[in-house]
């Protein structure tokens, strides 16, 4: 199996080293973090890029002359070369920075969307999305009277495509689908979406939340239209995050935030913008997490996405295989190979509350409720799971540990 | 158990055998209401005869806190006037719970307090945390 001959590879726990956090104790018990879908710990090189930069060559980008700007500039800019090195993007300017996914999928609504999207048009949405790839294409149906068609979701946690050509028939504008869903883990088979929806003339969003970080994504073999990303579910800082899109689109698309630095030329009667993607980066941007940004990705490319993926398909299998051993438990989605690091469930009886506080008390973190997806939750008929997420410094006897702490829970609450 | 301080004998037991749970046929007061982020739901009955409450009863679904909460709250409350049901507020309900939450279970802890209050003053928007 590929997954446990790169795990012989891959000293994964050697890692932790790098992750200061990983040595606090909850409780009295060593943290075991397992809501990384949520967000990532942050390595050293993380922290020490951010301190380096405050403290030596801290100045505002693409605006001053001088030496430590100059410095600062540059380092914000490598960074946009090393996310569109890490998509395959074909040019830096097809990376805009944004806050993060949300931000990513706002942007496209709002500026692409209200240009491109209007009465009786329609938006291809799956019922696996994030609220954050849900909400902003509602606001803009509801803005322009168009509709919203969903991509339902089999008992197994996958697509259910036999309807495809149905749901992409009519004006539909634009799919916006997660390539990996964030509550199930189940990864989607977006290259056949793209192709499907692209045939019909229809752009595709591709939210790459929780693909980017552990599956990799190369942007132009896929031939999405648009990617959305956040740094932090990637070792990252939080409120670091980008859009991949194709040059053309940037150039056509209006800009969605107006200040500094996204300009041409302001005059009293008009303005111009200035070229992509700097027209969607308006006003002072993240510097600091930005770069700092740069450090993650240059952590995990050492490490290398097929490991790093492999290495959760080998830890939610041992999860998965540990829990369904534990009467009363009921495991979500597909299969280990179909998925990602992400392992949703549900204990018989207790709440998905109650055991997350009880593994809290055993000093693991996991995440409990509808993980901004609700209308996902309502179609398994459930109102909350719990979910355990791994990244790379996660190991197997965490998983051990897990299962241990959910047989507590049902001990304590008779379930 | 390893985290005996935390889920009080008295939680589990209101938990596993919530008091007034159920509905009333003919209520005064029916006040529904759920916690966005766990899902959790939650619907309070009260039959209220001269401004005194008679009969409570409480339903949905809910974690251990939440639960326990609601059916500590509905013992409290029977046979007090809604003048009284007012004064309850936070420190009361976390005093009956016998536990310190943080900001996310608080929510759980308050949902039946909240519910119960839009009930009895018959508006929406009472803030749990802004009565303080």
């Amino acid at each position: 199996m590929k997954a446990e001959t790169v795990e012989r590879t891959t000293d994964f726990a050697a890692l932790r080293k790098d992750f200061p956090i990983l040595e606090r104790k909850v409780y009295g018990k060593p943290l075991i973090y397992l809501d990384n879908t949520a967000t990532t710990q942050k390595p050293l090189a993380v922290l020490h890029a951010l301190d380096d930069y405050y403290r030596r060559y801290n100045a505002n980008v693409h605006r001053g002359v001088y030496k430590i700007a100059e410095e600062a500039t540059e380092a914000y800019e490598a960074v946009r070369g090393k996310v569109a090195r890490l998509l395959n993007a074909r040019s830096d300017r097809e990376i805009v920075f944004t806050r993060g996914t949300t931000e990513s999928v706002n942007l496209v609504a709002h500026s692409w969307g209200r240009s491109n999207v209007g009465p009786g048009d329609v938006i291809v949405l799956s019922e696996m999305e994030h609220h954050s790839n849900i909400v902003p294409w509602q606001l803009l149906a509801t803005e322009k009277g168009a509709s919203i068609r969903w991509i339902p979701v089999d008992e197994n946690g996958r697509l259910d495509l036999s309807r495809l050509d149905a749901l992409l028939t009519g004006p539909v504008k634009i799919l916006a689908v997660t390539q990996l869903s964030n509550a199930l883990g189940t990864i989607n088979p977006v290259a056949e979406l793209i192709r499907r929806a692209h045939a019909v003339g229809a752009k595709v969003l591709i939210d790459g939340a929780q693909s980017v970080p552990h599956l990799g994504v190369d942007v132009q073999a896929l031939d999405c239209d648009f990617l959305a990303l956040s740094g932090h579910k990637m070792l990252g800082p939080t409120g670091i995050g980008a859009l991949y899109a194709k040059r053309a689109l940037l150039e056509a698309m209006p800009p969605f935030f107006g200040g500094g630095e996204m300009i041409r030329e302001v005059t009293t009667s008009g303005t111009t913008w200035n070229d992509v993607p700097f027209k969607f980066e308006a006003g002072t941007m993240n510097i600091a997490d930005t770069i700092a940004f740069g450090a993650a990705i240059d952590y995990i490319q050492a490490i290398g996405m097929d490991k790093i993926h492999a290495h959760g398909v080998s830890l939610a299998a041992a999860t998965m295989a540990a829990l369904r051993e534990i009467p009363g438990v009921t495991v979500y989605g597909p299969p280990p190979e179909e998925r990602g690091g992400i392992v949703a469930f549900t204990v018989d009886g207790i709440h998905a509350h109650d055991v997350a506080g009880a593994l809290d008390r055993e000093g693991i973190a996991v995440r409990a409720g509808h993980h901004c997806a609700m209308p996902l939750h309502a179609r398994f008929g459930i109102p909350a799971s719990v979910r355990a997420s791994f990244y790379v410094y996660n190991t197997a006897s965490e998983v051990d540990r897990l299962a241990q702490g959910v047989r507590t829970a049902k001990k304590v609450y008779g379930g | 158990m390893s985290f005996d301080d935390l889920y009080r004998q008295n939680i589990l037991d209101h938990y596993q055998n919530p008091r007034n749970f159920g509905t009333l046929p003919k209520p005064d007061i029916s006040v529904e209401d759920s916690n966005p982020l766990c899902g959790d739901k939650i619907r309070m009955d009260l039959l209220v005869e001269d401004g005194r409450v008679t009969d409570v009863r409480f339903s949905g679904v809910g974690c251990s806190i939440s639960r326990a909460a609601a059916s500590m709250l509905t013992e409290e409350i029977k046979g007090k006037t809604l003048e009284e049901v007012k004064q309850i507020g936070r420190e009361e309900v976390l005093e009956m719970l016998g536990i310190e939450l943080g900001p996310v279970r608080l929510k759980c802890a308050l949902l039946a307090l909240k519910t119960l209050k839009v009930g009895v003053y018959g508006i929406r928007g009472w803030n749990g945390e802004a009565e303080e």
